[in-house]
């Protein structure tokens, strides 16, 4: 099991989640936040150095199986990038995920997700 | 030397005194409390601009919130330009072209009212910023009808064109001195602050711009919750205040009229909520704070044309009646599946042609003896009066209808109205405007 976290930008949010619907991956957690990327290098400015400032993103949180891995991250990048090569399209990270439970049912492991 | 000085001033102030009350005999002069009335309606009215703005923006999607309130804020600077420029001289100036809409040069900027008391006893600029407000908030109406999917651009077009061409000819037919509906029957059509002028006109545009464009994608299989009904209901409090400026200025005066128009626009607003909560309890065993603002918002709606000639269980009756059939029209609305976003024409468009026919049934007699005694016959009839409405309401439905679609299209094919897919899912926000209206919070 792997939990995909992406960073994505507002405006993608609708397409990346009917994507995500077409491609039957539909448990997702999805919440506002801030930050930093390279989007906004830190300037120097007046022989100061400032500070990027934080910028909106949305985070994809997804618990999946291995064999669904691909599917969910080719989805997300194609849905997410805008075609126009700018930089702040965001970033995925995947990391291993010990274990899943279901509450309700308290199932555990892949049946869970 | 000194005292010839003293002499001649004097002189010449005895000289002012008779000329100024020499003046007051021939001119009208202002009244002091009516003035001070009607610029107090004139804010009021226009603080319901804002009001809407945060009813339509509390309803919409996170992403549309600004896209929507700015259809609101755009009408205010659209019409706000266009008004004094050419709409109050096309709405109030004597008619021209066979009557079909005002004219008068002089009016052009407002140019020749500079000095002028209407025989009201109120400044004539008094007079036409209130009637502005009323332009400015027509067109504004529309825009939830379409909510979520209209190019910003394409959008202001719209409502330039609108109200040149569909509420300055209505507003001219209705409210002008010389203007047809206003001389209809007996005593003319009942109108008396813009059922048929305002929300029938808006209402029915609203209808034929939610077919025109179709629906929102993904509508009506995917939900879309509103993103803050905390400020919708904020913006129905504000639209509730502002009508009293609405509807009891309306009376031009500041007198017996206002105190009636006052009162039957807060019994009519206060049972057009309770009616839609007792329904909805019926209904759904719970009553909803969207369904009390909806409520509030169909018995100001319906109480608007008469609230120069109802007595207060007439306002009862009146909202109570448009709360019910208003929602029965949204649920026919659901299911015929057309989509009217935020209901424009299922609260405006119906409630308005409930307020300016079912109005007729609950005429203070001492109305309908006045409209006999003008009468060749000395008689009229509820059911004669009921015909001019029906004719004020037909006239009002058909012409905003054609000629809407008209400038539908022509804006669609120059401009663009709708926006694209890519747009609409992107959100009017960002891709409208560039911004968006929450920091970190509402997502959805």
């Amino acid at each position: 099991m792997k939990l995909i976290t992406a960073i994505i930008r507002p405006d993608r949010l609708d397409h990346v989640r009917e994507a995500l619907i077409q491609a039957d991956i539909t448990r997702i957690t999805v919440s506002r936040v801030t930050g930093h990327g390279r989007q906004e290098d830190i300037d120097i400015y007046r022989g100061q150095k400032i500070a990027p400032n934080l910028i909106p993103k949305i985070r994809l949180d997804i618990a999946v199986n291995d064999e669904f891995v691909d599917i969910t991250v080719d989805t997300i990048i194609d849905a997410a990038s805008h075609g126009e090569r700018e930089i702040g399209a965001g970033k995925i990270f995947i990391t291993p995920l010990e274990e899943c439970i279901r509450i309700r049912t308290r199932e555990r492991g892949g049946t869970a997700i | 030397m000194r005292k010839s000085v003293i002499a001649s001033g004097v002189l010449l102030l005895a000289g002012l005194l008779v000329q100024s009350s020499a003046h007051a005999a021939e001119r009208v002069v202002t009244d002091s409390g009516t003035t001070a009335w009607m610029l107090t309606s004139t804010a009021l009215v226009l603080l319901m601009v804002p009001g809407l703005a945060m009813f339509y923006g509390g309803l919409v999607r996170t992403k549309n919130v600004l896209g929507t309130m700015m259809h609101s804020f755009g009408a205010m600077v659209i019409i706000g330009v266009l008004w004094p420029m050419v709409g109050y001289s096309l709405s109030f100036g004597p008619g021209v072209l066979g009557g079909f809409v005002g004219w008068d040069s002089n009016l052009f900027m407002l140019q020749g009212i500079d000095e002028k008391i209407m025989p009201t006893h109120i400044p004539e600029y008094v007079f036409a910023m209130f009637q502005g407000k009323f332009a400015i908030i027509t067109p504004a109406l529309i825009a939830g009808a379409f909510a979520e999917r209209v190019n910003f651009k394409g959008y202001a077009l719209f409502i330039a064109l609108w109200s040149i061409l569909v509420y300055s000819p209505i507003c001219h037919w209705v409210w002008a001195p010389d203007g047809f509906l206003f001389n209809l029957g007996a005593s003319g059509a009942i109108d008396f602050a813009g059922g048929t002028v305002v929300h029938i006109s808006s209402g029915v545009t609203a209808l034929v711009a939610a077919l025109y464009l179709g629906k929102r994608r993904g509508y009506p299989r995917n939900v879309m919750h509103p993103n803050n009904l905390v400020m919708t209901l904020i913006g129905a409090g504000l639209l509730w205040v502002g009508w009293f400026g609405f509807n009891a200025g309306s009376a031009i005066a500041s007198d017996l009229a206002t105190a009636r128009a006052l009162t039957v626009t807060q019994v009519a607003a206060a049972s057009g909520a309770f009616a839609w909560m007792i329904i909805e309890v019926f209904h759904h065993g719970k009553a909803t704070s969207l369904g009390v603002a909806s409520g509030i918002l169909a018995g100001l709606v319906a109480i608007t044309p008469a609230a120069g000639v109802v007595q207060p269980s007439g306002a009862f009756a009146l909202g109570a009646l448009a709360a019910s059939i208003c929602y029965t029209a949204i649920l026919i609305k659901n299911r015929l599946g057309y989509d009217d976003s935020l209901d424009a024409f299922g609260v405006h468009g119906v409630g308005g042609i409930v307020g300016a026919l079912a109005l007729v049934f609950f005429i203070r007699p001492a109305w309908m003896a006045d409209a006999a005694a003008k009468t060749a016959s000395k008689s009229w009839t509820v059911w004669q009066q009921l015909g001019v409405q029906a004719t004020a309401v037909g006239v009002t439905i058909a012409y905003a209808a054609t000629l809407s679609l008209v400038l539908l299209v022509l804006v669609e094919k120059t401009v663009g109205l709708r926006i694209s897919e890519n747009d609409e899912m992107s959100g009017l926000d960002h891709s409208m405007h560039g911004e968006h209206g929450y920091g970190l919070i509402n997502l959805n």
